[in-house]
């Protein structure tokens, strides 16, 4: 990728446009993963499991098989073994033996799947399932984790109830078993988290000194709730078999990084999948890679030759649909005079499911070190198993849940000391090439790329008038309570070392190749406007291959923990740097001179000297046919990815073919924050409240598109208000069985919920370690807006009301009449 | 008004939180009384057959044959055999406002009629609100231009539940919207972007 040509200037990056694909989901031609049709489709069901772990004991498919208009049924027992997978580097990862499978005679949560049945219609593959004849060996079950971490618990597996660190180096995680004394749980009584043993720990700095040194010391516990991702799109799919390759229409955060993922779970080449995903609804974390499930309409497909849509309902996507691990958190955290964090101790214990380790709990560590700047830490946590639905990252994972439980200790700590809650954000805000933990094995800690989120609470203060609320007198007579918050939020925001791809076509339009998955948040799109500035043309001659891996596209980054517009604007640039220097070559090898002796500009390629005289782009892309090798991509480079590789053979000879590796230098972690406001109104009388007014200032570099930003600063902060206020799983723990299996029972917050007046802004800073300047938004919002909606409600109410979220009317009751209403739920992660 | 508290509101009755509170414990009761409903077909029956099955639908302006089972969904009907996908399958219950439709004007969730109960009126799905040159209807323009929704699975039901609304309320407040349309949900929640764009196509609407 050549450096020496740094061309880009934002001109139509940062600036609003309607995107390629909105007109179809307006006039309802976009099609979703259910949307698609094949002839002779069949439609498959899921029987699942309703005890919350079990062994099949009997199973017989036969009066099933023998009903009218059925298919095929399909077994654990035939689906292949996962496929050990092989890192960029070489290294093989074994295939984990924990892993979730897409059916299982051993089912491990109420609503697992254990076999699948394709029929003609839905009604009769429904009825099938009725048809089957099953038994099974009830098991020992838990639901909670500190029902599962308490002497004599239950595991929610037979080999074990948490993950552990690996046991040697190179080693992957393992389960094991790990319960507390009874005298850790009577130390801590009812409403502290016991501190006994945890399964992996970090720490940097004196903890114990800056404890105490500090002239205020919290000891805080808080909940925050299991809340499923509730994609209004479940995830059904499409799969049917043509000419040995497997066909499949599925929703995914990444269209070409779900290939080998399938290719994973079926234990077949990538060569031999084609991948569809034209629209995703909506995603939030659940479909980084699609899902396991996926693979049973493929391999049903086989079994009965012919094309299976997995039909997924509302039930089944809150079973495997995935969820935010709730998380259990104690803080001791020691403050100074001017409110400076001197000290933080937290513990945390995450609900983690049954299957793959989620990394929220850590996570959770390593963003409170980022975000709130401890002088010294200590993290310490454990993912304990419970038989629960499978997790996954949901935005900002284990970003949320230590705003949750930092954000409010800070504005309590402000109180007792006195302060400003702005103040006391502020003096801990990250700046600059803030340090972050975990400590490297030197014991020295990672940098931030960057981080302005003093000048984000200042703009933010400024915006919502954060000193004038703060300056009027509180409201005492009457049933309402008034209350202001502030939080801050923060999330990885960028990757690297992705491939951008694209055409210059004989015709002189840009075809813009890329392997993003298509969500809603744009950057799909977004990202390709730094191509358009780049190479100095209007977005009209540009369009866009999307959403098909027969398109030919480019290995890209997932659209996930908001790493796209970071990483893929700058693969968009790498490319785009790679065509200017074939274009500038390919004028010099046809009118004479050096490459130098060009520039760029108009659609041309011209002389410094002359400008009339040049080539047109069209021109050039005849030319580079002509020329062929590297120029119309006969030729690859070495360092790009294979699957790239592969899109450049398809594409050679159509045109101008750039193609190449984002190796721009890049020095620390990128990470983006949101600074967020709240002011709720709380009615007494009834414990409703609403959230009056709210604003997000967020710090996230460049901002590529004002309107896709600002969705996701309202987007995802809702998604946090919708964590504070309203979203939590209710379970019947001696049943194991979930309560919560559809919207009405945990509803989303719907256009009645949003904030009633709602503002956002960005300080706009490009960020210094990346050519375009961008970082990705999606996830801090989320976070900041929890924090920020649960600190007004502790200004309304006072400290000491709250020790979980969400906090519905039951929580408001209690804070009101202490001592008459109790507030459920201990240290439950469910109620 | 000095001396106004939460406990006087209602002199010598129930409080609006000992009400709150009574509500809470009754709906308990209530849900559980869900659990011990009888079996599922206990109700009255029907004569299979008895319903014809070959019928005909006016959607979007044209009169389609179709073939509909007796227990059919419009949802099914439209998606499954008119191709009429554009309204979408959420929940299936009536929860989230993804497949709406018009009939006759009124906004419905197509998931949760029978197909035979619209015979003889008028389905407009979303499919049937551009032009048949392609041009777009003034609400999907005023979208499009202010860049509304974001993964846009919600936005037939969306569209469709606003036009209904604004057929009784042509020139609504923001808020008289936001409730008008508060019976679809939209899981990216970019609420404040919809109820713009909305509110543009509304404007582009009563300009004609």
């Amino acid at each position: 990728m050549p450096q020496n040509d740094t061309p880009f200037t934002p001109k139509l990056t940062g600036r609003n446009y309607t995107t390629p694909d909105l007109r179809a989901k307006l006039t309802g031609t976009a099609r979703f993963a259910d949307d698609f049709r094949a002839e002779g489709m069949l439609i498959c069901k899921l029987l699942t499991s309703p005890l919350p772990h079990a062994k099949v004991k009997r199973l017989d498919i036969s009066a099933a098989l023998a009903m009218p208009g059925v298919r095929a049924i399909l077994t654990a027992d035939e689906l292949p073994q996962p496929a050990d997978s092989v890192s960029d580097s070489g290294a093989v990862i074994k295939a984990s033996p924990w892993a979730e499978r897409a059916l299982t005679m051993e089912p491990h949560y109420h609503g697992e799947p254990i076999l699948a049945v394709a029929a003609t219609d839905e009604a009769a593959a429904t009825a099938a399932i009725e048809a089957i004849d099953i038994t099974f060996e009830p098991l020992p079950f838990v639901i909670d984790p500190m029902d599962s971490l308490r002497p004599g618990g239950p595991n929610a597996r037979t080999d074990g109830n948490v993950w552990l660190p690996p046991g040697k180096p190179g080693e992957q995680p393992r389960i094991g078993e790990l319960k507390w004394t009874t005298a850790d749980f009577e130390t801590a009584g009812r409403d502290r988290l016991p501190m006994g043993k945890t399964a992996a720990e970090w720490s940097y700095g004196d903890v114990a000194t800056g404890l105490s040194q500090a002239v205020l010391v919290l000891d805080e516990t808080f909940v925050t709730p299991n809340v499923s991702h509730q994609a209004l799109e479940t995830r059904s799919a499409l799969a049917w078999w043509e000419n040995g390759k497997l066909h499949l229409t599925v929703g995914t955060q990444g269209t070409i990084q779900t290939v080998p993922a399938i290719a994973k779970w079926l234990n077949m080449s990538v060569d031999d999948i084609v991948l569809i995903s034209e629209y995703t609804g909506g995603a939030f974390g659940g479909k980084i890679t699609a899902s396991v499930a996926v693979i049973i309409p493929a391999l049903l497909a086989k079994k009965a030759h012919a094309p299976v849509m997995l039909r997924v309902s509302r039930e089944d996507e809150q079973s495997i649909g995935r969820a935010r691990p709730s998380m259990i958190g104690r803080m001791q955290a020691g403050f100074s005079e001017e409110g400076r964090l001197l000290g933080l101790d937290m513990f945390v214990i995450m609900d983690n499911g049954p299957y793959e380790q989620q990394n929220d709990a850590a996570t959770a560590g390593r963003m409170g070190s980022l975000l709130y700047q401890p002088k010294a830490m200590r993290w310490r946590g454990a993912a304990v198993l419970t038989n629960t639905p499978t997790r996954g990252p949901q935005t900002a994972p284990g970003g949320l849940q230590v705003s949750a439980m930092i954000g409010p200790i800070l504005a309590k700590a402000a109180r007792r000391l006195s302060l400003d809650p702005l103040a006391v954000c502020r003096i801990n805000a990250p700046e600059g090439r803030a340090p972050v933990g975990p400590p490297k094995p030197d014991g020295s800690l990672n940098a931030a790329t960057s981080a302005f989120v003093k000048q984000a609470l200042d703009r933010g203060a400024e915006t919502f008038g954060w000193q004038a609320r703060r300056a009027r007198p509180a409201l005492t007579k009457g049933p309402i309570r008034r209350g202001i918050g502030v939080a801050t939020g923060c999330f990885v925001a960028g990757t690297i070392g992705f491939d951008g791809l694209f055409v210059i076509t004989p015709q002189g339009r840009l075809r813009l190749h890329t392997g993003i998955g298509n969500l809603g948040n744009e950057s799909f799109s977004d990202v390709q406007r730094v191509v358009a500035d780049a190479m100095d043309v209007p977005w009209e001659i540009c369009e866009i291959a999307w959403g098909n891996t027969a398109k030919h596209v480019p290995w890209s980054c997932v659209s996930g923990g908001s790493q796209t517009i970071h990483a893929m604007s700058r693969a968009a640039l790498a490319a785009s740097l790679d065509a200017r220097k074939k274009l500038k070559e390919i004028a010099s090898k046809t009118l004479g001179g050096k490459p130098e002796d060009f520039e760029i500009g108009g659609q041309r390629v011209f002389r410094n000297d002359n400008g009339r005289e040049g080539m047109s782009f069209a021109e050039a892309a005849g030319r580079a046919i002509e020329l062929g090798g590297a120029y119309d991509g006969h030729e690859c480079p070495a360092d790009v990815n294979k699957i790239t590789k592969t899109s450049v053979t398809a594409l050679a000879g159509q045109g101008l073919v750039a193609v190449a590796r984002d190796s721009f230098p890049r020095d620390g972690q990128t990470y983006s924050y949101v600074a967020s406001f709240a002011e709720v109104e709380v009615d007494i009388e009834t414990g409703m409240y609403r959230i009056v007014d709210f604003h997000a200032e967020a710090d996230a570099g460049l901002v590529v598109h004002p309107r896709a930003f600002a969705g996701q600063l309202a987007g995802r902060s809702m998604l946090g208000i919708g964590h504070a206020t309203m979203q939590k799983w209710f379970y019947d723990k001696q049943q194991g069985k979930p309560v919560s299996r559809r919207f009405y029972q945990t509803r989303p917050p719907t256009l009645l919920c949003f904030p009633e007046k709602f503002t956002w802004g960005s300080v706009g800073i490009p960020d210094p370690q990346t050519p375009v300047g961008a970082r990705g938004i999606g996830e801090p919002p989320t976070a900041a807006a929890c924090a920020a909606v649960l600190c007004a409600l502790t200004d309304a109410l006072g400290d000491d009301k709250f020790f979980r979220a969400p906090v519905m009317i039951d929580a408001i009751f209690a804070a009101v009449e202490s001592g008459t209403w109790s507030n459920p739920g201990g240290l439950s992660a469910n109620v | 008004m000095d001396t106004f508290t939460v406990e006087n509101i209602r002199p010598g009755g129930m409080t609006r939180r000992q009400f709150i509170k009574s509500v809470i414990a009754a709906g308990a009761v209530s849900s559980s009384g869900l659990l011990f409903s009888g079996p599922a077909g206990a109700g009255p029956k029907t004569s299979p057959g008895a319903v014809e099955r070959l019928i005909t639908l006016a959607v979007n302006g044209q009169q389609r044959r179709v073939d509909v089972m007796p227990q059919e969904t419009l949802a099914q009907t439209l998606r499954g055999k008119l191709g009429l996908t554009g309204l979408k399958i959420g929940c299936d219950r009536g929860e989230c406002g993804a497949c709406t439709v018009l009939v006759d004007d009124v906004p419905m969730y197509a998931c949760s009629i029978l197909t035979h109960s619209v015979r003889g009126k008028n389905i407009l799905t979303i499919e049937g609100l551009a032009r048949p040159d392609g041009g777009l209807h003034p609400l999907q323009q005023g979208v499009l231009d202010e860049q509304g929704f974001q993964c846009g699975y919600c936005a037939p039901g969306f569209l469709m539940a606003t036009l209904g609304y604004l057929k009784t309320n042509p020139d609504p407040t923001r808020q008289e919207l936001a409730h008008g349309v508060s019976g679809n949900i939209c899981r990216c929640q970019d609420y404040d972007k919809i109820l713009t764009a909305l509110m543009r196509g509304a404007e582009y609407m009563r300009k004609g």
